[in-house]
Protein backbone atom coordinates (compact mmCIF):
# COMPACT_ATOMS: atom_id res chain seq x y z
CA UNK A 1 0.00 0.00 0.00
CA UNK A 2 1.45 3.37 -0.78
CA UNK A 3 0.97 6.44 1.42
CA UNK A 4 -2.05 8.74 0.87
CA UNK A 5 -2.45 11.40 -1.93
CA UNK A 6 -3.50 14.68 0.57
CA UNK A 7 -3.82 16.97 -2.34
CA UNK A 8 -6.66 14.58 -4.35
CA UNK A 9 -8.17 13.21 -1.52
CA UNK A 10 -9.00 16.96 0.11
CA UNK A 11 -10.16 18.05 -3.71
CA UNK A 12 -12.34 15.18 -3.79
CA UNK A 13 -13.72 15.54 0.15
CA UNK A 14 -14.15 19.41 -0.51
CA UNK A 15 -15.69 18.45 -3.60
CA UNK A 16 -17.94 16.52 -2.10
CA UNK A 17 -18.80 18.85 0.52
CA UNK A 18 -19.95 21.45 -2.15
CA UNK A 19 -16.56 23.59 -1.94
CA UNK A 20 -16.32 23.57 -6.02
CA UNK A 21 -12.71 26.01 -6.29
CA UNK A 22 -10.07 23.19 -5.27
CA UNK A 23 -7.15 24.91 -3.33
CA UNK A 24 -4.32 25.70 -4.69
CA UNK A 25 -1.28 24.20 -2.38
CA UNK A 26 1.53 25.91 -2.74
CA UNK A 27 4.61 24.96 -5.35
CA UNK A 28 7.86 26.10 -6.20
CA UNK A 29 10.33 25.12 -8.79
CA UNK A 30 13.24 26.21 -7.02
CA UNK A 31 14.49 24.78 -3.34
CA UNK A 32 16.18 27.16 -1.17
CA UNK A 33 19.38 25.11 0.84
CA UNK A 34 21.55 26.31 3.04
CA UNK A 35 24.34 23.62 4.60
CA UNK A 36 24.86 22.98 8.28
CA UNK A 37 27.65 24.84 9.34
CA UNK A 38 28.79 23.29 12.64
CA UNK A 39 28.91 20.17 14.24
CA UNK A 40 25.83 18.87 15.47
CA UNK A 41 27.60 18.60 18.85
CA UNK A 42 27.48 22.22 18.72
CA UNK A 43 24.33 23.00 17.35
CA UNK A 44 21.37 24.27 19.09
CA UNK A 45 18.19 23.38 17.95
CA UNK A 46 15.07 25.15 17.52
CA UNK A 47 11.38 23.12 17.41
CA UNK A 48 8.43 24.32 15.65
CA UNK A 49 4.78 22.66 15.53
CA UNK A 50 1.48 23.28 14.00
CA UNK A 51 -0.07 21.11 17.36
CA UNK A 52 -1.37 24.63 18.59
CA UNK A 53 0.55 23.65 21.77
CA UNK A 54 -0.63 25.27 25.11
CA UNK A 55 0.21 24.89 28.78
CA UNK A 56 -2.33 23.13 30.86
CA UNK A 57 -3.68 25.56 33.51
CA UNK A 58 -3.03 28.64 31.31
CA UNK A 59 -5.11 30.89 28.97
CA UNK A 60 -3.89 29.55 25.36
CA UNK A 61 -3.25 31.87 22.76
CA UNK A 62 -5.92 33.19 20.51
CA UNK A 63 -6.62 30.83 17.84
CA UNK A 64 -8.89 33.38 16.06
CA UNK A 65 -5.85 35.46 15.96
CA UNK A 66 -3.80 32.93 14.45
CA UNK A 67 -0.39 34.42 15.06
CA UNK A 68 2.27 32.67 15.79
CA UNK A 69 3.76 32.31 19.74
CA UNK A 70 6.57 31.03 21.68
CA UNK A 71 6.29 28.77 25.03
CA UNK A 72 9.34 27.70 26.91
CA UNK A 73 11.40 24.48 25.76
CA UNK A 74 11.90 23.80 29.47
CA UNK A 75 8.04 23.90 30.26
CA UNK A 76 7.48 20.20 31.65
CA UNK A 77 5.92 18.37 28.63
CA UNK A 78 3.00 16.75 30.55
CA UNK A 79 1.60 20.11 31.26
CA UNK A 80 1.29 20.77 27.66
CA UNK A 81 -1.53 19.44 25.49
CA UNK A 82 -2.15 20.12 21.55
CA UNK A 83 -5.01 21.79 20.72
CA UNK A 84 -5.30 21.48 16.93
CA UNK A 85 -8.70 19.86 15.34
CA UNK A 86 -7.31 18.95 12.22
CA UNK A 87 -5.27 15.78 12.36
CA UNK A 88 -6.30 12.34 11.85
CA UNK A 89 -8.71 11.94 14.90
CA UNK A 90 -9.74 8.16 13.79
CA UNK A 91 -6.11 7.18 13.34
CA UNK A 92 -4.09 8.78 15.98
CA UNK A 93 -4.29 10.70 18.97
CA UNK A 94 -2.56 14.16 20.55
CA UNK A 95 -2.39 12.98 23.54
CA UNK A 96 1.34 12.54 23.33
CA UNK A 97 3.10 15.75 23.01
CA UNK A 98 6.58 13.94 22.01
CA UNK A 99 4.81 12.83 18.70
CA UNK A 100 4.78 16.42 17.45
CA UNK A 101 7.24 18.25 19.77
CA UNK A 102 9.47 16.13 20.71
CA UNK A 103 11.05 18.29 23.61
CA UNK A 104 11.73 14.94 25.56
CA UNK A 105 13.59 13.02 22.64
CA UNK A 106 15.63 16.20 21.65
CA UNK A 107 16.56 16.74 25.70
CA UNK A 108 18.16 12.91 25.81
CA UNK A 109 19.72 13.66 22.48
CA UNK A 110 21.62 16.65 24.26
CA UNK A 111 22.35 15.04 27.28
CA UNK A 112 24.16 12.15 25.31
CA UNK A 113 26.47 14.91 23.65
CA UNK A 114 24.29 14.57 19.68
CA UNK A 115 23.47 18.10 20.05
CA UNK A 116 24.27 20.88 21.94
CA UNK A 117 21.04 22.05 23.36
CA UNK A 118 17.94 23.00 22.60
CA UNK A 119 16.55 26.37 22.09
CA UNK A 120 15.03 28.49 25.11
CA UNK A 121 11.40 28.62 23.17
CA UNK A 122 9.25 26.45 20.59
CA UNK A 123 7.16 27.98 18.17
CA UNK A 124 3.69 27.22 17.20
CA UNK A 125 2.45 28.47 13.79
CA UNK A 126 -0.98 27.77 12.79
CA UNK A 127 -1.95 25.96 9.51
CA UNK A 128 -3.25 29.18 8.08
CA UNK A 129 -5.10 28.91 4.47
CA UNK A 130 -3.28 32.12 3.42
CA UNK A 131 -0.14 31.00 2.12
CA UNK A 132 0.71 34.89 2.02
CA UNK A 133 0.14 35.57 5.92
CA UNK A 134 2.65 32.32 6.62
CA UNK A 135 4.90 33.67 4.59
CA UNK A 136 5.25 37.44 5.17
CA UNK A 137 3.92 37.86 8.66
CA UNK A 138 4.33 33.80 10.29
CA UNK A 139 7.78 32.74 8.27
CA UNK A 140 9.79 36.05 9.37
CA UNK A 141 8.81 35.99 13.22
CA UNK A 142 10.05 32.44 13.80
CA UNK A 143 12.98 33.38 11.98
CA UNK A 144 13.52 36.80 14.27
CA UNK A 145 12.67 34.67 17.31
CA UNK A 146 15.41 31.94 16.38
CA UNK A 147 18.17 34.31 15.47
CA UNK A 148 17.91 36.51 18.41
CA UNK A 149 17.62 32.56 20.64
CA UNK A 150 20.94 31.68 18.82
CA UNK A 151 19.81 28.68 16.71
CA UNK A 152 21.68 26.93 14.50
CA UNK A 153 19.15 24.73 12.90
CA UNK A 154 15.15 24.33 13.33
CA UNK A 155 13.05 20.80 13.35
CA UNK A 156 9.86 21.68 12.30
CA UNK A 157 6.82 18.93 13.22
CA UNK A 158 3.71 19.08 10.45
CA UNK A 159 0.37 18.15 12.80
CA UNK B 1 4.93 24.25 7.38
CA UNK B 2 7.05 23.71 4.09
CA UNK B 3 6.72 27.74 3.45
CA UNK B 4 8.15 28.28 6.81
CA UNK B 5 10.68 25.95 6.57
CA UNK B 6 11.76 27.27 3.08
CA UNK B 7 11.82 30.70 4.43
CA UNK B 8 14.11 29.94 7.05
CA UNK B 9 16.46 27.93 4.79
CA UNK B 10 16.25 31.19 2.38
CA UNK B 11 17.50 33.27 5.10
CA UNK B 12 20.11 30.53 6.10
CA UNK B 13 19.23 28.75 8.79
CA UNK B 14 19.36 24.99 7.75
CA UNK B 15 16.18 23.07 8.56
CA UNK B 16 14.37 19.78 8.67
CA UNK B 17 10.39 19.33 8.09
CA UNK B 18 8.78 15.83 10.21
CA UNK B 19 5.83 15.21 8.31
CA UNK B 20 3.29 12.82 6.90
CA UNK B 21 1.83 14.45 3.89
CA UNK B 22 4.79 13.03 1.50
CA UNK B 23 2.78 14.90 -1.48
CA UNK B 24 2.04 18.08 -0.24
CA UNK B 25 4.73 18.95 0.99
CA UNK B 26 6.99 17.35 -1.71
CA UNK B 27 4.46 19.78 -3.83
CA UNK B 28 5.85 22.31 -2.46
CA UNK B 29 9.16 21.47 -2.21
CA UNK B 30 11.47 21.76 1.62
CA UNK B 31 14.83 21.39 1.48
CA UNK B 32 15.15 18.17 4.03
CA UNK B 33 12.34 16.54 4.66
CA UNK B 34 11.81 13.08 7.11
CA UNK B 35 8.70 11.37 5.99
CA UNK B 36 6.73 8.83 7.84
CA UNK B 37 3.29 6.89 6.20
CA UNK B 38 1.41 7.45 9.70
CA UNK B 39 -1.71 9.37 10.07
CA UNK B 40 -1.66 13.36 9.93
CA UNK B 41 -0.92 14.32 13.50
CA UNK B 42 2.13 11.94 14.39
CA UNK B 43 5.30 13.53 12.44
CA UNK B 44 7.74 12.73 15.07
CA UNK B 45 6.64 8.54 15.86
CA UNK B 46 3.83 6.61 16.96
CA UNK B 47 2.43 8.12 20.33
CA UNK B 48 3.84 6.53 23.71
CA UNK B 49 6.59 4.77 21.57
CA UNK B 50 9.93 6.67 22.88
CA UNK B 51 12.26 4.45 21.21
CA UNK B 52 10.41 5.06 17.82
CA UNK B 53 10.51 8.73 18.19
CA UNK B 54 14.34 8.39 19.36
CA UNK B 55 14.91 6.93 15.96
CA UNK B 56 12.97 9.16 13.55
CA UNK B 57 14.07 12.59 15.61
CA UNK B 58 17.66 10.71 15.35
CA UNK B 59 16.96 10.20 11.13
CA UNK B 60 16.56 13.71 11.30
CA UNK B 61 19.62 14.95 12.60
CA UNK B 62 21.70 12.60 10.21
CA UNK B 63 19.48 14.35 7.71
CA UNK B 64 20.35 17.86 8.92
CA UNK B 65 24.95 16.69 8.51
CA UNK B 66 24.23 14.92 5.57
CA UNK B 67 22.03 15.65 3.08
CA UNK B 68 23.97 17.19 -0.11
CA UNK B 69 21.51 19.36 -1.50
CA UNK B 70 17.70 20.31 -1.47
CA UNK B 71 14.78 18.32 -1.84
CA UNK B 72 16.12 15.49 -0.19
CA UNK B 73 13.26 13.23 1.63
CA UNK B 74 13.89 10.28 3.78
CA UNK B 75 11.34 7.66 4.81
CA UNK B 76 11.34 6.25 7.83
CA UNK B 77 11.14 2.53 7.85
CA UNK B 78 8.08 2.06 10.52
CA UNK B 79 4.17 0.84 9.01
CA UNK B 80 1.87 2.52 11.41
CA UNK B 81 -0.44 -0.79 11.73
CA UNK B 82 -0.21 -4.31 10.08
CA UNK B 83 -3.22 -3.36 8.52
CA UNK B 84 -2.96 0.23 5.94
CA UNK B 85 -6.95 0.27 5.91
CA UNK B 86 -6.86 3.40 7.89
CA UNK B 87 -5.72 5.08 4.60
CA UNK B 88 -8.53 4.16 2.48
CA UNK B 89 -10.74 6.08 5.46
CA UNK B 90 -9.08 9.06 5.11
CA UNK B 91 -10.71 12.35 3.97
CA UNK B 92 -14.22 9.97 3.15
CA UNK B 93 -17.57 10.92 3.40
CA UNK B 94 -17.63 7.62 5.68
CA UNK B 95 -15.11 8.89 7.86
CA UNK B 96 -15.24 13.00 7.82
CA UNK B 97 -12.05 14.38 8.71
CA UNK B 98 -13.66 16.81 11.01
CA UNK B 99 -16.95 15.55 12.40
CA UNK B 100 -19.26 16.64 16.02
CA UNK B 101 -17.91 18.86 18.42
CA UNK B 102 -14.11 19.01 16.20
CA UNK B 103 -16.39 20.39 13.30
CA UNK B 104 -18.52 22.95 15.37
CA UNK B 105 -15.57 24.03 17.43
CA UNK B 106 -13.91 24.57 13.55
CA UNK B 107 -16.97 25.99 12.22
CA UNK B 108 -17.06 28.33 14.85
CA UNK B 109 -13.77 29.59 14.96
CA UNK B 110 -13.93 30.39 11.09
CA UNK B 111 -16.92 32.47 11.88
CA UNK B 112 -15.78 34.18 14.62
CA UNK B 113 -12.49 34.93 12.49
CA UNK B 114 -14.80 36.46 9.62
CA UNK B 115 -16.88 38.60 11.72
CA UNK B 116 -13.32 39.85 13.45
CA UNK B 117 -12.07 40.41 9.89
CA UNK B 118 -15.07 42.59 8.95
CA UNK B 119 -14.81 44.86 12.08
CA UNK B 120 -11.23 45.80 11.09
CA UNK B 121 -10.78 48.85 9.20
CA UNK B 122 -10.02 48.30 5.59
Amino acid sequence: MTYVRYIDRTREYYLSEGYTTPYRWAHFDDIPFTPLRAPLSACRIGLVTTGEVAVRGEAPADALAREVYALPTATPVEKLYGRKESYDRHATTLDDVDAYLPLTRLGELAAAGRIRDLAPRFQVVYSNYSQRATTTVDAPTILAQCREDGVGAVFLCAV
Amino acid sequence: MSLVARHLEANGLPTVVFGCARDIVEHCGVPRFVFSDFPLGSPCGRPFDPVMQRAIVGLGLDLLADAAGPGTTVVTPYEWAEDASWKDRVLTREQPFLEGEAKANWLERKAAARARKAERPA
